[in-house]
């Protein structure tokens, strides 16, 4: 058998298999329940964590195809904080694509972490605005503080310090994320105060 | 949806607002959003709620609305009351003061003035709803003329009339190359393909640059229709709107605006009665500048890395999927139903020989007034600097004005006089770019403004071609040596050369460009690049030994966690 035979064959197989799959969810649609046994052909999630269910929804939405990747590694990092293996490889499988392709596309995009995030993250923007502005300041004085660089966290997890591109506040320039919180105008001493702030709460 | 629905949605949006007798508007946009605006929202609405109750109940006489971009993102948070009184700054215990104020003496103290250059000499034709409408209630853009383009396109007009009419206006692309939009949907409508795609590049990258941002937070419907009228013209049935994943409160709304219009049947199948369907989604980005280039954005979109591929054949031939796709910015998106509303004539009116119709531009840096403004091509960088930004903050020397990002260039004061369009800005050695323009002052070096670039680059490089991975890193390696001031003639001539090799030989736009801001530095600043060479001193006492060594300027690290969230699930409600 050929190559490309062995492809066709494989795609009609997989073809008639997720055809088999709609037809039955229908019917059960139909009756009102919904298949309560687990779909042999896909993976199961790596633990029995409710937020998989989220994870799942969106690779079913993108439907299930390689073209979801992205997506779907977003929503993992949206639920979890981070990817990890488990996660990559998951998701890998779900959607058909090597793990190696999924590893490559979360490590070629700066947005999506292999790392867990501290408790609290600071993101200082280093944009040309925040940069002229300021911004190298406001580096010196985290490192100064927490002796860690953009990229890292602190060692007891407290604080994750991140660099970021632009964040598009340059009206506001120097700006930093303090958490969910845009600050603008942002002076090393204010840093330094929040960053004391977040270090003599205890939670 | 038939016109006569729409024109009823209209009627009915504008009889609720006539009930307010006054009218309060919040800035609701990110800058304006960190300045917390939405506390100043929470005390606006306590405070006429409380007076409404103290009155007796009944009938509500002032509206507290959530509005997009106001432009002055210094003056933030700010806050308009009725027609005539903006105020700067506001704090949410002035929201008794502003409510006192309506319909009586404005509050002096808090005034920001609008009779000056930065509000008289703009020119709205993109921008003309921001501020003034809710972007999450598709009723107010609807009110506003919104959607009548589009109806305008599909009842009156062929798709040949619609394109004829973008190509009578003049419009260029507004993502920075300023490829005629008239001709690239005339190529992708010829383009044979059974399915064909809209895309809307919103993957706005440069750093300095938030025009995108602005236009997409606070007035969502706008891209929407412009991206219809496109689906119609060239026959697609399929969009996506790639975004920044680093713009949740663009992506909220862009979401509830796409909710909002498939509801209202102007997205879907049969849109408007007619036999076009079209169906639009969003993609998030993941943080990656090169994606901006269109072969790139479309590998994404596909869910691969966003590394680019050599053109031809051209996405306008074979883009996503394999398929005919036309990709254009935000911007250009946005300036499409005014164009068919008025006409092509009106908007070739607007502008130079060249550049027609207005640019949006994000003015930052050491100016007065940061923040969004639009003006008609042509405008000078002098008006552009001392007029609508106010002059230099601080009492500062000018230096230099970057536009362009990372793709740009540094044009020093000679170039004041000059009219900005697309053939000037490339004449002097930059290029016009998305739109970010950001003033710089004595005390900034340009030789460090260089290194920053191209330290910006070798980080963004996708590392597909040769030229560009390895040249950024060494053109990086060598004015960082000169920033330490540890460089020699001979490194300035590598540089040169290296330059040349880059603009050839790279791949993609990325690459090509990279060497503009060394290049635009070496040709007006070349005696601070001298002063670091011979003399080992930095004129702007910028430089240092340790200058470059930060790890803020290596490229990220991949496995740094990065997720950054600025305020999911705030902004406005809905």
């Amino acid at each position: 058998m050929s190559f490309v035979t062995a492809v066709v064959c494989a795609q009609s197989q997989h073809f008639a298999g997720e055809f088999h799959k709609l037809l039955l969810t229908a019917l059960a649609a139909k009756e009102g329940k919904l298949p309560v046994t687990p779909d042999p052909n896909r993976p199961a999630p790596p633990s029995a964590d409710k937020r998989w269910k989220l994870v799942e929804a969106t690779m079913r939405r993108m439907g299930n195809s390689p073209r979801g990747l992205i997506e779907s590694l977003h929503t993992v990092q949206e639920v979890f904080g981070y990817l990890d293996l488990d996660a990559l490889r998951f998701v890998a499988r779900a959607l058909r694509v090597p793990l190696s392709r999924a590893y490559g596309v979360a490590t070629f995009y700066h947005f999506f972490s292999l790392r867990p995030p501290g408790e609290h993250t600071c993101v200082v923007c280093i944009g040309t605005a925040c940069y002229i502005k300021g911004a190298p300041q406001l580096l010196a004085a985290i490192k100064q503080e927490l002796g860690v660089v953009p990229g890292q966290t602190t060692a007891d997890g407290k604080v994750s310090v991140l660099g970021a591109r632009c964040l598009g506040s340059c009206g506001l320039a120097p700006a930093v994320v303090y958490d969910r919180d845009v600050a603008g105008k942002v002076t090393p001493q204010a840093l330094r105060d929040h960053l004391a702030k977040w270090k003599s709460h205890v939670s | 949806m038939s016109p006569e629905e729409l024109e009823q949605i209209a009627e009915a949006e504008r009889e609720r607002q006539a009930k307010f007798k006054h009218r309060i508007k919040v800035c609701m946009a990110a800058g304006c959003v960190s300045c917390q605006s939405e506390g100043v929202k929470a005390a606006l609405d306590k405070e006429v709620a409380a007076r409404q109750a103290a009155a007796g109940g009944g009938e509500c006489d002032c509206e507290v609305k959530c509005v997009g971009c106001m432009g002055l993102c210094a003056g933030g948070p700010l806050v308009a009351v009725g027609d005539s009184a903006l105020y700067q700054h506001v704090t949410p215990e002035d929201a008794p003061a502003l409510v006192e104020s309506v319909g009586g003496a404005p509050v002096s103290r808090l005034v920001c003035p609008t009779d000056v250059p930065f509000f008289q000499k703009q020119k709205k034709v993109v921008l003309e709803n921001c501020g003034n409408i809710d972007p999450e209630r598709i009723e107010d853009y609807i009110a506003a003329g919104g959607y009548t383009s589009l109806m305008q396109a599909l009842g009156d007009m062929t798709p040949l009339q619609v394109i004829s009419e973008i190509t009578r206006s003049g419009l260029r692309g507004r993502g920075g190359a300023g490829y005629p939009t008239g001709l690239k949907w005339s190529t992708v409508s010829k383009a044979p393909g059974e399915k064909k795609y809209v895309v809307c590049n919103a993957d706005e990258g440069d750093p300095g640059a938030f025009m995108d941002r602005s236009v997409l937070e606070s007035d969502p419907h706008r891209v929407l229709e412009g991206m219809l009228i496109a689906a119609f013209a060239v026959g697609a049935n399929e969009g996506y709107i790639y975004v920044r994943a680093e713009y949740p409160l663009a992506i909220k709304r862009l979401r509830i605006a796409i909710k909002q219009a498939e509801r209202l049947g102007l997205l879907g199948n049969n849109i408007c009665g007619s036999r076009m369907s079209f169906h639009l989604d969003l993609r998030l980005g993941a943080g990656a500048f090169v994606c901006g280039e269109e072969t790139a954005l479309l590998a994404s979109i596909e869910g691969r890395r966003g590394i680019p591929r050599p053109r031809p054949p051209y996405p306008a031939m074979e883009g996503l999927f394999g398929q005919p796709t036309l990709i254009n910015n935000v911007e250009t998106f946005a300036s499409i139903a005014p164009i068919i509303r008025h006409g092509g004539e009106w908007y070739a009116q607007i502008g130079t020989e060249k550049s027609k119709g207005t640019k949006v531009f994000a003015l930052a840096g050491s100016v007065n007034n940061t923040g969004l403004v639009e003006v008609a091509m042509g405008t000078t960088l002098r008006e552009m600097v001392y007029e609508i930004g106010g002059g230099m903050a601080e009492g500062r020397q000018f230096k230099a004005v970057q536009t362009g990002g990372p793709s740009g260039g540094c044009l020093p004061a000679q170039f004041l006089d000059m009219p900005v369009d697309y053939e000037n800005l490339a004449r002097a050695g930059s290029i016009m770019g998305s739109g970010g323009m950001i003033v710089m002052d004595d005390t900034a070096c340009m030789v460090d403004v260089a290194r920053f670039f191209m330290d910006f680059c070798m980080g963004e490089s996708c590392g597909k071609c040769v030229p560009c991975r390895v040249g950024t890193y060494h053109m990086h390696g060598l004015l960082k040596k000169i920033t330490q001031r540890r460089g020699s003639t001979a490194d300035i001539t590598q540089l040169e050369e290296l330059s040349d090799l880059l603009k050839n030989t790279s791949l993609c736009g990325l690459g090509q460009s990279a060497p503009n801001p060394v290049l635009s530095t070496l040709r007006y600043f070349a005696e601070e690049y001298k002063a670091h060479v011979e003399e080992h001193r930095c004129p702007a006492g910028v430089c240092n030994s340790e200058n470059g060594d930060d790890a803020a300027n290596e490229p990220p690290n991949p496995d740094a966690p990065v997720a950054i969230d600025l305020g999911s699930g705030k902004g406005g409600d809905q």
